[in-house]
Order: C-alpha cells, then structure tokens, then sequence
C-alpha cells in the first residue's frame, strides 16, 4: 500500500533567465492525494507540466512505480501511468461525453486499421469493451445520463467531471488534476472534494494542485509547497500550515513576524 | 424512421443508381461521362475528407496524390516507359500493359507512401500554415511531372502521356461495349458501374473507420491536439495515418482516371483542382459522408452540365462568358452562400449527439 508511486529528484528547469524549477524533489505514495500548493508564479504548473511531458526538464530523476521512465513525449507519459486534466479545462468539444471517454481508452486498447476495416470479431469485441467501459467511468464520475451529450453542451461542474473520467480510462497509476476546483461555486467544490475522496478511497494515488488551501488541507494526506521554483515545505497539511517559512511565502515578512507573535 | 422503411429507402437508392447510366444515355453518352467523372470526385472528396474532416488537417495539395495514382497507371500501361528506356522494350516485347488489379493496389500504396512522405515534414504546422506548405508540396509534384523530360523522358512533360490501356475487367477491356443477352452495354456505362463499386467500397471502408478507435483518435486530435497527447495519443503516426490513408484514395481514383480518359498531363493536376476538392468536402458538410458525397456530386456535375447549357449564355455576351469561366463563376458563388448561410455544409454532421437540455 505504501509503495512509491511517483518519485521524482532534483528536477530542474530553465526559462531564459528564469530559474522555474531548482531541485525540487518529492515522492507520492499509493493511496495518497499529495497537494503542491505555492503563491502565483510558484512553479506549480511547470512542475506539472515538466512531470507530464510538456516541458522538457533540464535535469531530474524520474520513476513511476518503480520503473524510471523520461518524461520527453507527452504521449509516452500517458501510456507509462500519469493522466492529467487541465486548468483550462480540454475536452473535445464536439464530442459526445461518451466519445471522449472512449478516447482516454485508446491508450490500453489495440485495434487497429485493418481490424476497422474488415470488422473483425476481434475489433467488435474490443470496442464494445471500450464502450462499456467507458460509461462504466460516468456512471463513476456521477453523470452517466450525459453520455450521448455533446461535451461542448455540459455545465462546468460536469466538464470537470467528464474530465475526470476520461483521465482515469487511461488506467493511470498517478491522476494529476491542475486547479480541478477552479471557478467551482461550494456546492460544485462539496462534489469533487467527494469525487476526489472516492478515487482515492479505490486505491489511486491523486497529484493536486490547487489555490483553494481549504481544499488542499481538508483532502490531501501530504502537502509541498513551492516558492519561487523551490521546495520550502514538505509535510501533513497541519505541519505545512504552521511552517513560517509558508506563512512568509503566501503573506511576506512583516506579516508572517505578526503571525507568529501572536499566541497560538 | 422504422427498420423497413429504412430498407425500402435503400432499395429505392440502390436501384436509381443502376439504372443512372441508362437514364443519362438516352439524352446523350456525353451525360455519361459526367456521371463517370462525378465518381471519381467523389472517391477524390472521401479520401480527402479523412485528412480534413476526420483528422482536420486542411490539405490544399491533393491533386498530388491523384496525380501519383494517374502517372503510375499511365507509365505501367502505355509505351512511355519502354520508349524511354529501350533496355526494358526487349523484355517486353508486347509493351507494358500491368493489369488494373496490380496497378490499383499499387497506386493506392505509392499514394499513401507519399501522403506520409509529404505529411511528415507538417507534423508541427497547424491551420493555415499547414494549409501553405501542403500547397506547396502540390505545386511541387506538378512542376516535376511537368519538368520530368529531361535528362530522361519519363513523364513527357507538358505533352502529357496518351494511348494508356483502357481497364480491363475479366478479361473485357472497359473501353468496349458489352453484349449481355441481347443488350449493349455502352463503355461509359461499363465504367459508371466500376467507378460505383469503388466508390460504395470507399464509403464502406470510410464509415467504418469513421466509428473505429482509430477514427476516434483522428477525431480527438482535431478537437484538442494537446488534450488528445495528454490522454497518450501518439498524434505524429495517427497524423502520419490520416495522410497516407486519404493519399491512398486520391492514388485509387488517379489509377482510374488514367485509365477512363486514356490521355494524362499534368495539365489535370492544377492547383485549382485541389481547391476544387477541398471546396466539394467543406460545401458537402466536413467530417461527414453523405455530405461529402453529396458536395463532390454537385460541384463535379454541376459545371459539366453547365458546358451543356452555356451556349445559350456565351451567345447572349458575345462569347466574354463561356463555360470554363461561368464554372468559377457558379463555384465561387456558391462558396461565398455556404459560408454565410450554412457555414457547416449542406449536409453537415447532424449535431452529434444531443445538446444537454434535451436530454436532462
């Protein structure tokens, strides 16, 4: 259970002369939702996105479940176990909610031209696999009902939620979700806090980066947080909070001093 | 619409397309071809719609690929070849004539090779970028059938290459008509009904790609290309697959038209055909393939017809608008009325799947 799924050291990266990332070192285990939060411009989302293929590190050591792999092509990050959604939410708009789904299958299914073509017993049997998985995940993600709708058409709440689902069809040891609650309301936030919950309570290990530190600190089990590319704090939710160099990092100087005179 | 009225509808379809050519013959054999040529169009129009509607990489060079096919044909099947390299006359003493069944395949194959070939420097490009350099590459297979005369005579230049063998179909060249029971079957009708096999064979194959995990996969990086990546697509080979796969219709079709004319030059493969191409898939309905069908249909035959009638017009102008301009003309009227009034197409996908009130 407590095997590492993620474990990353010293990755590093460079933009121009903006140091983005410097050493920044974490290890995730399974099971665990694992929260990096950090002020605006912290580097949370290139560290993101270095993880996930987009941005190639400069240096860094990577192992996903034990097996070291290189984050160079995005694609090649989604087969080796980490699916994403995205701060801006990238469905394929014009797809039904279940299509979209049954593309995140891609990844773990095989048929290919040939197969198509001739339609063989095969293919047949494999894509109705793919279907009954896929609505199998809405069902999951509780919008089931929405499978033949056009993705474009769902509300925000359900987006991230179709979101959600068409991530985990990749059958990913890491599900790495970039500010999910983003412009949620609190009743919308209550559902993905439990949606979040519920993966993690089926065994998924949950990478969160998210602003709204009553969610980061009410889900994760482990939280880091990054200032300025570096990692200045590592630990429960409780030990983060209390961690001056944090206060000092979301508040400044002066007013970190003034928290920390006043009497616990 | 119930399961038999479905059937009767098809029946009434399938029918009123075998008995088409007669239609059209007894107003002339010239209204034939038209129907023959309005085929090919539309094999050009689905190959194409895999590349831009499924895959949505607009591809302006596409007369690239049915060029391939044509040459190919017109070189396996005519005395070009041997007369260009007398070596290989003596091992062919009766000349080169390839039957259709390798050559089909064939063309179908070196497209598709080429369609990789070209796509693989566009990887990168998106929209209208990608638009330029595929006109390019179409420009550039043009200008080399043009200029390939010289050091060796392969391609004849602009003279073109004439005296290809007609297809042969069991053993009965298509160019001859054909006694059945009593009734002739004229040529032109021989190849209508060829043409027609190729093209159901095509909307097959292409429906079921349109519904397969490949065709998903084409459909995800047309929607979000990022996203698509991110959910582990490997959107170079899809790409790569969308391009060979769409070259691999426009070599079928140039193999047949090789063969139907008899008579190729590079004349045939202008960049105004590639528009023309793209214009029958976005006035159609991108992405879908009746659509598709049907715009190949209407701007393949439509113009044709147009030579029939336009006599009555050039007469009125004194001869200032004749059929070749009065095409332009009609094509780009009609483009300009797609875009503002059904900027999806004529017959564009049915609003796939239902918007979220209905279904609430």
């Amino acid at each position: 259970m407590n095997a590492p799924v993620l474990h990353v050291s010293g990755v590093s990266k460079r933009f121009g002369g903006l140091q983005a990332l410097s050493e920044v070192s974490l290890t995730i285990k399974r099971g665990q939702v694992y929260g990096l939060i950090g002020p605006n411009g912290a580097g949370k989302t290139t560290f993101f996105n270095v993880i996930t293929g987009l941005y190639t590190p400069d240096a860094g050591r990577f192992e996903l479940a034990g097996k070291p792999y290189q984050p160079q092509q995005v694609h090649a990050v989604a087969r080796a176990g980490i699916a994403r959604t995205f701060q801006n939410i990238r469905l394929f708009p014009d797809m039904t909610a279940l299509e979209n789904v049954m593309v995140g299958r891609h990844v773990r299914t095989h048929s290919g031209l040939v197969g198509a073509v001739l339609r063989t017993k095969t293919f047949r049997d494999e894509e109705a696999a793919i279907a009954r998985d896929a609505q199998a995940l809405l069902d999951y993600v509780g919008i089931g009902a929405a499978a033949p709708v056009r993705a474009r058409t769902l509300s925000y709440g359900d987006q991230r939620r179709l979101e959600i689902a068409r991530a985990l069809a990749t059958e990913p040891q890491l599900l790495a979700l970039d500010e999910p609650a983003a412009g949620m309301n609190a009743t919308e936030k209550n559902v993905l806090r439990a949606l979040i919950e519920r993966i993690r309570g089926d065994g998924r290990s949950i990478l969160l980066i998210e602003h709204d530190v009553k969610l980061v600190m009410g889900l994760c089990d482990r939280v880091s947080v990054l200032d300025y590319g570096k990692l200045i704090a590592e630990g429960t939710p409780a030990d983060v909070q209390r961690n001056p160099l944090v206060v000092e990092a979301y508040l400044g100087k002066q007013a970190a001093a003034a928290v920390v005179e006043l009497p616990a | 619409m119930n399961q038999n009225n479905k059937l009767s509808l098809f029946l009434l379809a399938a029918l009123g397309l075998l008995v088409a050519p007669w239609i059209a013959q007894f107003f002339g054999s010239g209204w034939v071809r038209i129907l023959d040529v309005a085929l090919l169009y539309v094999l050009l129009a689905l190959g194409l719609n895999i590349v831009v509607g499924f895959a949505g990489l607009l591809d302006l060079g596409y007369v690239a690929f049915y060029a391939v096919g044509a040459y190919l044909f017109a070189l396996l099947a005519s005395p070009q070849l041997l007369e260009a390299f007398p070596a290989l006359a003596q091992s062919f003493p009766t000349g080169l004539h390839m039957p259709v069944w390798v050559v089909l395949p064939l063309g179908a194959l070196l497209a598709a090779g080429f369609g990789v070939l070209l796509g693989a420097p566009t990887l990168k490009l998106r929209g209208d970028y990608l638009a330029i350099v595929t006109l390019g590459f179409g420009e550039i297979i043009r200008v080399f059938l043009n200029n390939l005369e010289q050091p060796i005579n392969l391609t004849n230049g602009p003279r073109g290459i004439s005296h290809i063998d007609p297809l042969t179909v069991l053993g009965h060249p298509l160019s001859q008509p054909l006694e059945i029971g009593g009734v002739t079957v004229p040529s032109v009708a021989l190849y209508y009904y060829l043409f027609l096999a190729m093209v159901v064979l095509s909307v097959v194959v292409c429906h079921r790609l349109e519904h397969s995990r490949i065709g998903r996969a084409w459909m995800a990086i047309r929607e979000d290309e990022i996203a698509a990546k991110a959910m582990g697509l490997n959107t170079r080979n899809l790409k790569l697959l969308a391009f060979g796969m769409g070259a691999s219709f426009g070599g079928l079709s140039g193999v047949l038209f090789a063969s139907f004319q008899g008579f190729i030059s590079p004349e045939s493969f202008t960049l105004t055909e590639s528009i023309m191409i793209v214009a029958m898939v976005v006035l159609g309905g991108l992405g879908h393939l009746p659509g598709v069908v049907l715009g190949a249909v209407l701007l393949a035959a439509l113009p044709e017809v147009l030579r029939y009638v336009a006599g009555d017009v050039q007469r009125w102008t004194d001869g200032r608008l004749d059929a070749a301009i009065l095409r332009q003309l009609l094509v780009a009227l009609a483009m300009i009325g797609i875009m503002l009034w059904r900027p999806r197409g004529l017959w564009p996908v049915p609003e796939h799947g239902r918007a979220a009130k209905e279904a609430a």
